[in-house]
């Protein structure tokens, strides 16, 4: 008999399909090149971003500032552990999906399906932390200043041990009696709405910033790696030609840094996240087949090995995303 | 060889161990930052930053060789695999970064900021 046990009837026809130059039935090897053409996708995004920050080397937002939270520590400096936590999921997830896939070659039905059960809830699991993750990205911690040109300006204070401390917004900005309004569709012309205004106006941030003599400027310009912070008048001279008020993150401006910044992480990890969903659904169509015994009349799980193969590739691609985008 | 019908339990968690200890390994290394790797270079990247890919390509080896069984695959399916994407990738990284490299000393050295 050929090398693996091939789903349908056309096992040792040659000129019908039977035959297996690589040893590897027609699905399975079909799966394998879509996912070398997949994985080419990914790399070219990647090697895109490594590009954009290669070329803003040295004004990059730095990882571990961004991605620090964690769930119920608020407040509290927890870089990296939580997207470790995501990693661990996604690897868990693979080793129930392959001992699905061994529970297969031995024809046993229960044990595929309750692997593959775990394979689907570690997968939703994953989803969530991909969309809480989202959600501290987008809405932002502190709040920065856009400059005329485009920069980037975060807000320290000096702690006593020389530290520097990041200061949200709202803490030092004035309050101002204000006529801002939020232009919506109802009150202006009806294809026009604006953004969502910041908690703060640009005019409060820079008087509080006055007001406040022991708040100093961050610049995005990395020296030893660390972000330079500016004297009180160097501070005092850039404030001048701040533009914009910036809260969290969106396609356009982000608070972290570099405008691309932001562009990637949602593109990258969006598109990754997307892979994730539509491996779930696949998962889902799979465990249905293996409950009603599609594979069992068949005689073989070789559809189980496919849908696993699709995610360990998912697998394997967030194991590069989380090198490049959280600790490179 | 292909796949025997035996079961292949303890190759997987010894495997899933490594992944884990490897990726336990990098955020360790990540929170830490030792100084003598993070501040040394090598061809432009801390030595820090090598760990960590060096590490991403053994995690990458064993979900491909493990997971996807590539290990009891045939060789040339194996090779038409993983051949086009050593090469292509390293290709595509390499061209990439250099320029990446060029245009951000064009910014910085050049009188020309936003010419191109």
């Amino acid at each position: 008999m050929a090398a693996t046990v091939t789903s349908t009837a056309t096992t040792g026809k040659t000129w019908d399909g039977g035959n297996e130059p690589m040893g590897a039935s027609y699905g399975k090897m079909m799966m394998w090149f879509f996912i070398v053409s997949d994985a080419l996708t990914f790399s070219g995004f990647l090697a895109a971003y490594g590009f954009s920050r290669f070329k803003f080397i040295e004004t990059w937002p730095i990882a571990d500032e961004v991605f620090n939270h964690f769930p119920f520590m608020h407040g509290v400096d927890a870089p990296m552990y939580y997207v470790a936590f995501m990693t661990f999921i996604l690897i868990f997830s693979s080793v129930t999906m392959v001992l699905a896939v061994d529970a297969g070659h031995q024809m046993k039905k229960t044990k595929v399906a309750i692997y593959m059960l775990l394979t689907i809830v570690g997968g939703f699991i994953f989803l969530g932390s991909q969309a809480w993750e989202w959600k501290n990205f987008i809405k932002g911690e502190y709040g920065a200043i856009e400059t005329k040109g485009g920069a980037i300006l975060q807000f320290v204070t000096k702690a006593e041990d020389g530290s520097y401390e990041r200061v949200k917004l709202a803490d030092f900005a004035a309050h101002l009696e204000t006529d801002r309004v939020n232009n919506t569709r109802s009150n202006g012309i009806w294809f026009e709405e604006s953004a969502d205004l910041p908690s703060v106006s640009l005019d409060e941030v820079v008087k509080g910033f006055e007001a406040h003599p022991e708040i100093l400027v961050r610049t995005e310009i990395i020296k030893d790696k660390h972000k330079t912070v500016l004297s009180r008048e160097e501070s005092l001279v850039r404030m001048k030609d701040a533009q914009i008020v910036v809260e969290g993150a969106n396609l356009e401006r982000n608070e972290y840094g570099h405008k691309l910044f932001a562009d990637f992480f949602f593109f990258i990890t969006g598109f990754h996240g997307f892979h994730v969903f539509s491996g779930v659904m696949i998962n889902v169509l799979i465990f249905l087949n293996v409950i009603l015994g599609t594979y069992e009349k068949r005689r073989s799980y070789e559809m189980v090995e496919k849908v696993g193969l699709y995610w360990h590739f998912v697998d394997l691609v967030w194991v590069f995303v989380f090198t490049f985008f959280y600790l490179v | 060889m292909a796949h025997t019908h035996e079961s292949n339990t303890k190759r997987i968690w010894f495997v899933f161990g490594l992944l884990s200890v490897i990726t336990v390994v990098e955020v360790a290394l990540g929170i830490a930052k030792p100084d003598f790797l993070y501040k040394t270079d090598l061809f432009n990247m801390h030595l820090l930053n090598w760990i960590f890919i060096i590490l991403t390509v053994a995690k990458a080896y064993y979900i491909m060789w493990a997971f996807m069984h590539l290990e009891g695959e045939k060789a040339n399916l194996r090779w038409s695999i993983v051949a086009p994407l050593v090469f292509l990738i390293i290709y595509l990284v390499f061209i990439l970064l250099i320029e990446g490299n060029y245009v951000f000393d064009v910014f910085k050295e050049s009188q020309y900021k936003w010419i191109f």
